[in-house]
């Protein structure tokens, strides 16, 4: 601005919105070179890989030869062709409709439930329920706990009692393979969202509860519903999103624990089925539209859940 | 009825006191599931050979003995590639991957937070809707990408794409906004502090929840990373595969598979125990205002 001469000097009512946007732009160099490093790596490792697999999915590409274009085979192959697909959509909704609200809600009512403890014992607890989410893969405790022979907590428990006569296989029988892995992933999914809920509820005005007990508020449920829960819809939010994303990229805890793909296909996921293609068998174009169609989901379970949430104190 | 106190005043809330047992209830079994698994991985790691296959088995230890411990280090020792080595690429991809992020994130995120710029808003907007994109979703293209580059099967294929991992940056964001004033700010550029003086002096010491529950965050995604589909070298593997690799060993070593497992878990509980007031103090922002 200091080499302006008076000629070329214009209120922001003389500019056009462009220009006026031009003038932001050059003012706040700084800003954009401050940003300029995550963005651009950013913009490489995220933004450009899910616009670019969009692309990639309407081709047939093995790395080796240039992508041709195939328009909608892929996915018509996959919808109509591929069995193994149908079982790891069914699967992956599966796993994604229970452990996705489970998860959110059991974070929320545990947070819920400590709140009104003294603070060193809810810095306690809070350290209980969180840590088997941080703690690497310490789920593999659970093959032991459930290992196949005598000395699983699970199999040496059942058998000292007399209620079954052999160890059971329980990563290898089908009955058991989604429950078991259902409940592992609830163990490991107290995480960020669950933080995240207990700040916030220490962050909401006590006087709004003293208010709303004066306003007639006769339990806990009623404060829950109608003070509580509005207050906290920034990270209800928030922690849906973390939700979404964990439960639709299930897989990595059925790989661990009853193999990939696991016995019949019980629990084989979208996941697992990408893996497949992408680092098996090279079909890129083909894995792209798996993950685009993961991508969709997480999409439309995002919009549905904005919804949900909107509705959160509504009588 | 119960008085919450509360540090200026006591309120009154319904309570009802069989509410308050129900609770306590509900906590204590929730609590004991989610900490008997770890309870017993300690226990296993601690246990000497002839107590790991007693049946029924037991949730105690007679004889504690650190042997699984120096085991780990044996067992690995006939492989070509020592456990120490596999200790030392996790913490190298967690140490680096962590400060990267910490010094782009921290930047962005100041000014997206306290700097009003053209497409300030859209970029935040793409932040929180890419807290969805899992890796699997981006997985392919980046390795197209890094083999491009001819980072794959080296650290710089973890450790650069972990710069911009999103999550830190997302709650740096929210905490800069709600506990930088903005007053501060405009009189130090009034006094004529450059934008990124203004950034590094008065603006990061203001936000050490901040900046510690990133470094967190980040640390323990990369401490936990797996086997990665851009690292194919056993030298350059991570502790947590190796892990996975000798849990496949089976029952023969119960005892070594426990006793990684706490060494992997020690690590990451610890930093959250040291951070934990931080953090919550960080995720009090953590909100999405739409």
């Amino acid at each position: 601005m200091s080499n302006n001469t008076e000629k070329q000097v214009k209120t922001r009512t003389e500019m056009t919105k462009a220009e006026w946007t031009w003038f932001l732009v050059r003012r706040n160099k700084t800003a954009y070179f401050m940003i300029a490093p995550f963005m651009i790596l950013f913009f490489i490792f995220t933004i450009i890989p899910v616009a670019l697999s969009l692309v990639l999915s309407l081709t047939s590409f093995n790395m080796l030869e240039f992508p041709k274009f195939v328009f909608m085979d892929n996915y018509i192959t996959l919808f109509l062709d591929d069995d193994l697909f149908v079982t790891a959509l069914k699967n992956t909704l599966i796993f994604a409709a229970v452990t996705g609200p489970a998860s959110y809600i059991i974070s929320f009512i545990v947070a819920w439930f400590i709140n009104e403890l003294n603070p060193k014992v809810r810095a306690i607890v809070t350290l209980v329920f969180y840590a088997p989410s941080i703690a690497g893969n310490v789920y593999l405790i659970w093959t032991y706990l459930f290992s196949s022979d005598q000395y699983g907590i699970a199999n040496g428990l059942l058998l000292d009692m007399g209620v079954i006569d052999s160890p059971i296989k329980f990563f290898q029988n089908t009955k058991y393979i989604m429950p078991l892995c259902i409940i592992v992933a609830l163990w490991t999914s107290l995480g960020t969202s669950f933080l995240s809920f207990i700040a916030g509820l220490q962050g909401i005005n006590v006087s709004l509860f003293e208010a709303g007990s004066i306003d007639g508020i006769k339990n806990r449920w009623q404060e829950l519903w109608y003070i509580t829960l509005p207050s906290m819809k920034p990270q209800l939010m928030f922690g849906a999103i973390l939700a979404i994303t964990g439960s639709f990229g299930f897989g990595g805890i059925v790989t661990a624990l009853a193999g990939n793909p696991p016995t019949e296909y019980v629990g084989y996921t979208l996941t697992h089925h990408l893996e497949e293609y992408q680092n098996n068998r090279w079909e890129v174009g083909y894995a792209s539209a798996i993950s685009f169609i993961l991508f969709l989901m997480m999409i439309g379970a995002n919009v549905l859940v904005t919804k949900l949430i909107s509705k959160v104190g509504q009588s | 009825m119960k008085r919450l106190r509360t540090r200026n005043h006591k309120v009154v809330l319904n309570r009802s006191v069989g509410g308050d047992v129900g609770i306590t209830v509900v906590l204590a079994i929730f609590g004991v599931f989610m900490f008997l698994p770890m309870y017993y991985t300690i226990i296993q790691a601690l246990k000497p050979l002839n107590e790991l296959f007693y049946f029924p088995p037991r949730f105690y230890v007679v004889n504690p003995t650190l042997t699984n411990f120096s085991d780990l280090f044996n067992l690995m020792g006939d492989s070509w590639v020592p456990f120490s080595r596999y200790i030392f690429n996790t913490v190298l991809i967690s140490v680096g991957g962590t400060f990267g992020n910490l010094v782009l994130a921290s930047l962005c995120a100041y000014a997206l937070a306290k700097i009003d710029f053209p497409g300030a808003k859209g970029f935040f907007w793409l932040i929180q809707k890419s807290l969805m994109f899992t890796a699997t979703v981006t997985g392919i293209v980046n390795f197209i990408t890094l083999s491009m580059i001819g980072w794959i099967d080296t650290y710089l294929a973890i450790i650069v794409p972990a710069w911009c991992s999103t999550l830190g940056l997302y709650l740096m964001k929210q905490f800069m906004e709600s506990n930088i004033s903005t007053e501060v700010l405009e009189s130090a550029r009034l006094d004529g502090a450059s934008e990124l003086r203004t950034f590094w002096s008065i603006a990061m010491p203001m936000v050490k929840p901040g900046w510690l529950t990133l470094i967190v965050y980040s640390f323990q995604g990369l401490w936990n990373s797996g086997q990665s589909s851009f690292i194919y070298s056993e030298q350059l593997k991570t502790l947590n595969y190796a892990i996975s690799q000798i849990t496949a060993g089976g029952v023969a070593r119960a005892g070594a598979t426990a006793a990684s497992t706490v060494v992997m878990m020690i690590v990451p509980i610890l930093v959250f125990v040291i951070s934990q007031s931080n953090i919550i103090e960080t995720m009090g922002s953590s909100g999405m205002k739409d």
